[in-house]
C-alpha cells in the first residue's frame, strides 16, 4: 500500500491543481468555454469521483467528458440476451466477470437467470472458468469474454492453455472491443468540442502509444496516456493542458512506469493468434462501429461459443428515452439526461452508463448527484 | 448423561438424519446429548415449550424491554477469528446492545441439512454456548429442525434475543444533531474480507481475522461517560455507509466524514484495493458507530479506548446540518465525494 499512498500524496495533488488552474484560465477564456477533456477508460472515471479530482478542480474553466472505455456498460442488450440463451442451456455452465451480471438483456440479466436456476458462476480470471471445464468434463463451460485490449490477452492465452491441455468443453463467448475505431467514431461526430484526451493506461500497456497517433496528426488533438492513481491523472491533465498552452498535438505517456512505448509484443501475439476484426460491433449508446468488435478466428472455432452452440443474436434497440449517446460525446452531462435518476438507477438501469461502477452516470448518481458546498470542519482530534 | 467417550471427550459419530428432526426417541437423544449438556441453564432444562422469565427479574435492570431477531446463514461455516455459531450469539447481543440495553435471554433456533457431522453440529453448538456465557446471556429456549440434503446449507441459525434497557437511556437513529462526533470502536471491513478469503474462490493470500464478538460491555462502558449517545448501530452487512446514511435520513442531517481518520487495516485495504471494494461498505460484526454530543467526545473516545473490543476507536467524522439526509466523505486527497447507500452487492470491478 505505500506503493500506492505515494501517488495520493494531498500536498502534491494541490500543487498540481493550482498549476492546472493557472493553465486552464487563459485557455478557456480564448475558446469562451470550459475546456472539455475526455478520459477515455472507465477506470479514470471512477477514480475522477472516487477522490473527489473533480470537486478539487476549477468548474468553470475545466470540464471532464466520460468516455466510452467500460467494456459492461457498452455492451448492446441483444448480446446479454444471448448469454442469458447460453446460460439458461441445462448443460452449460456459464462463467462471468461479476460486473457483467447486472447489465439488463431485453428480458432480465444473468443475475435475475441465475436466480431463475441457470447455474451462471462467477469468476475472476477467464484461467478460474477454465479450472471449472477442468472439474466438469461432462458439461459445457462458456467463459463470458468481455473487455478491450486490457483483458483480451488473458482470454487469448487461456484459449491456448485449454488447446494445449486438450479440455474440450471450454468456449469464449467472445465480446472483445477495440477502443482505437471507437475514439475515432467520436472524433467524427459532427457535434465535437473535445480539446484533448486522457488516454488508456492499462489498454497502452498491451497496444503502446503508436496506435493513437492519429489523434494528434490527423485530428489535431493533444492526448496523454495516463495512469490510474489520482496523482497521474492530475499529471497527465496538467501534461495535456501545457500542450494545449503551447500549441502542441502530440502522443505522451504519462504512465511509463507501467507502459512501453511500444506494448507488450507476446500479449499482442496471443491476441493476434486467437482473434480477428468483426466487420461491424454494435455498441450500446454509439450504435454500430466498423471494425471495433473481435472475434475469435476459424482455426479456434471448436472454442467459439457462436458457433459451437445456436445463438437468438438479435439486435435490440435502446430505449428511446434513453440518452447515453450523447452522454459518451459530452453534448450532455449525465444529470442532463431526461432520464437520470428517475427512470434510470443504478438498481434499474435503463441506459449503458448506469450499469457498472466505472459508466460515468453510475459514478455521477453514487457519488456527485448533489453540488457539494465545501465546509469547513475543526481537525479531527484522533 | 452419557456423552463422554473413553478419554472423557465429547464423542459424537455419525452424521444428522431427517429422524433426528422427526420429534422421536432420535431427536431426543439428540438434544440430550448435545444441545442440553452445552446451554446448561435450569429455564432450558425444564423442557417445556417456552421459557418462563420473572417480570420482576427484568424490571431490575431498567425499565423497557428491547427484543430481536436475526438468522444466521454463513458460509463457511468456519473462518478465521468465528463461526457461525458465534455470530449467531454475537449478532443478536449487538442488535440488543446498541439500544443500550443488557442482553439476558437468547432463543436458538437450528435448521440442519442432513448429512452434516454430528460433530460438527457439535461443535458449532458448544461455540454458541461459550460465546453466549462469555456475553452473560442463556439460551433459555429453542428449536431443532432438520431438512433435505440441498433445502439448507450445512446449518442455519436463528436467534432471537431479549434485554431490557436502563431507565434514562435514550438511542436512536433519528437522534444526530449537527455538531455531534461520529465515532468507530476500530477497523472496518474485517469480517467482510475475512468471509470472501476463506470462501478461497480468490487466489490471494492473506490473513485476515473476522472482527466477530459481542459490543455490550463496550457499550456499558460508553454510557457510563456519556448517558446520552444520540445513535448506535452496530455495522454489520452494508457496513459503516449504510448506518450513516440511515442515520442522515432519520436525523434529517448531513454527515461528514474524513477519509483519513477511517481506521481500515493495512491488509483489508490492500485486498480493496485488488478487489475494488470500498471498506466503508464491507460488513463487520464486532464494529459499532456511535453518534455523541460533541461535548462528550472526547470522554467517549477515551472509555472505547480503555475497552479491549475498543482499543482502536476513533472520531471519523461529524454531524452538520447541510446537506441534509447525505454522508459526504472528504477524501484524503482534499476532493469530497457522496458516500451513497449500495445497490445490491459490492461486486468487483472488472478492470
Amino acid at each position: 500500500m505505500q506503493y500506492a499512498d505515494e501517488f495520493r500524496d494531498p500536498v502534491k495533488a494541490r500543487t498540481l491543481v493550482d498549476e492546472i488552474s493557472k493553465l486552464a484560465t487563459p485557455l478557456s477564456k480564448a475558446r469562451g468555454r470550459p475546456l472539455q477533456v475526455m478520459e477515455v477508460c472507465g477506470g479514470h472515471t471512477h477514480t475522477i469521483f472516487r477522490y473527489g479530482l473533480k470537486t478539487l478542480l476549477p468548474e468553470d474553466t475545466l470540464e471532464f467528458v466520460h468516455g466510452p472505455g467500460c467494456p459492461v456498460c457498452v455492451l448492446p442488450m441483444g448480446r446479454v440476451d444471448d448469454c442469458i440463451a447460453l446460460a439458461r442451456d441445462p448443460n452449460i455452465i456459464f462463467t462471468t466477470f461479476g460486473d457483467a451480471m447486472r447489465v439488463p438483456g431485453s428480458a432480465g440479466s444473468l443475475l435475475q437467470a441465475k436466480a431463475e436456476g441457470a447455474d451462471v458462476r462467477m469468476v475472476y480470471s477467464p484461467l478460474d472458468a477454465l479450472k471449472i471445464a477442468r472439474e466438469n468434463p461432462m458439461r459445457e463451460v462458456v467463459f463470458f469474454a468481455l473487455g478491450f485490449e486490457t483483458t483480451m490477452p488473458s482470454t487469448a492465452l487461456t484459449v491456448l492453455q485449454a488447446r494445449r491441455e486438450g479440455i474440450r468443453n471450454f468456449s469464449l463467448f467472445c465480446n472483445h472491443i477495440t477502443i482505437i475505431p471507437t475514439i475515432k467514431a467520436i472524433l467524427d461526430s459532427p457535434e465535437l468540442t473535445l480539446d484533448g484526451f486522457l488516454g488508456p493506461g492499462h489498454v497502452s500497456m498491451v497496444i503502446g502509444n503508436r496506435p493513437y497517433d492519429f489523434i494528434a496528426e490527423r485530428y489535431q488533438r493533444p492526448i496523454v496516456v495516463a495512469g490510474f492513481e489520482p496523482l497521474d491523472i492530475l499529471q497527465s491533465l496538467w501534461m495535456l493542458l501545457k500542450q494545449l498552452q503551447e500549441g502542441r498535438c502530440e502522443v505522451e505517456n504519462q504512465y511509463k512506469r507501467i507502459v512501453p512505448e511500444t506494448g507488450n509484443a507476446e500479449a499482442l501475439a496471443a491476441v493476434a493468434e486467437v482473434f480477428e476484426l468483426r466487420e461491424f460491433f454494435e455498441w450500446r449508446g454509439l450504435g454500430s462501429i466498423d471494425h471495433s468488435g473481435i472475434r475469435m478466428r476459424a482455426a479456434f472455432a471448436d472454442y467459439d461459443a457462436e458457433r459451437k452452440f445456436t445463438l437468438p443474436g438479435l439486435s435490440i434497440a435502446d430505449p428511446k428515452s434513453c440518452q447515453c449517446g450523447e452522454v459518451l460525446k459530452g453534448v450532455i452531462k449525465p444529470h442532463q439526461c431526461k432520464v437520470f435518476g428517475t427512470s434510470c438507477t443504478p438498481e434499474r438501469p435503463l441506459g449503458a452508463l448506469m450499469v457498472s461502477s466505472e459508466g460515468a452516470c453510475a459514478a455521477y448518481y453514487r457519488f456527485g448527484r448533489i453540488d457539494i458546498k465545501p465546509v469547513a470542519l475543526a481537525p479531527v482530534t484522533s | 448423561m452419557k456423552m463422554n467417550g473413553p478419554h472423557g471427550k465429547p464423542k459424537h459419530n455419525g452424521v444428522v438424519t431427517l429422524a433426528h428432526g422427526g420429534g422421536g426417541s432420535a431427536m431426543r437423544k439428540l438434544i440430550e446429548n448435545i444441545i442440553l449438556p452445552a446451554f446448561d441453564n435450569p429455564l432450558l432444562a425444564a423442557l417445556e415449550d417456552q421459557a418462563t422469565v420473572s417480570l420482576a427479574e427484568l424490571l431490575a435492570h431498567g425499565d423497557r424491554l428491547a427484543f430481536t431477531t436475526d438468522s444466521y446463514v454463513v458460509t463457511p461455516m468456519i473462518f478465521p477469528g468465528g463461526d457461525i455459531g458465534k455470530l449467531a450469539v454475537c449478532g443478536t447481543v449487538n442488535d440488543l446492545a446498541v439500544s443500550g440495553a443488557r442482553p439476558l435471554y437468547l432463543s436458538c433456533g437450528l435448521i440442519i441439512e442432513e448429512g452434516l457431522q454430528m460433530a460438527q453440529l457439535a461443535m458449532m453448538v458448544e461455540s454458541i454456548a461459550q460465546t453466549a456465557r462469555a456475553a452473560g446471556v442463556s439460551v433459555v429456549t429453542g428449536d431443532t429442525k432438520v431438512v433435505e440434503r440441498g433445502a439448507a446449507d450445512k446449518l442455519f441459525i436463528n436467534t432471537a434475543g431479549i434485554g431490557v434497557i436502563p431507565a434514562g437511556v435514550n438511542i436512536s437513529a433519528s437522534r444526530a444533531q449537527p455538531g455531534d462526533k461520529v465515532i468507530v470502536n476500530g477497523s472496518l471491513g474485517d469480517h467482510g474480507v475475512a468471509i470472501l478469503l476463506a470462501r478461497n474462490e480468490l487466489a490471494l493470500e492473506a490473513e485476515v481475522v473476522s472482527d466477530c464478538q459481542p459490543l455490550h460491555g463496550l457499550v456499558t462502558a460508553m454510557l457510563a461517560v456519556c448517558q446520552d449517545i444520540h445513535c448506535l448501530r452496530d455495522a454489520t452487512r452494508g457496513g459503516v455507509a449504510t448506518v450513516l446514511n440511515e442515520f442522515a435520513t432519520s436525523s434529517k442531517v448531513g454527515i461528514r466524514l474524513t477519509e483519513t481518520a477511517i481506521p481500515v487495516n493495512e491488509t483489508v485495504r490492500g485486498a480493496c484495493e485488488i478487489l475494488g471494494l470500498d471498506p466503508l461498505y464491507l460488513a463487520n460484526e464486532g464494529k459499532l458507530v456511535a453518534v455523541v454530543p460533541a461535548s462528550h467526545a472526547d470522554a467517549v473516545l477515551a472509555a472505547m479506548r480503555a475497552h479491549p473490543t475498543g482499543h482502536a476507536a476513533a472520531i471519523v467524522g461529524e454531524v452538520t446540518a447541510e446537506p441534509a439526509g447525505r454522508v459526504i466523505l472528504s477524501t484524503a486527497l482534499g476532493g469530497y465525494r457522496v458516500v451513497d447507500v449500495l445497490v445490491g452487492e459490492q461486486l468487483p470491478r472488472i478492470c
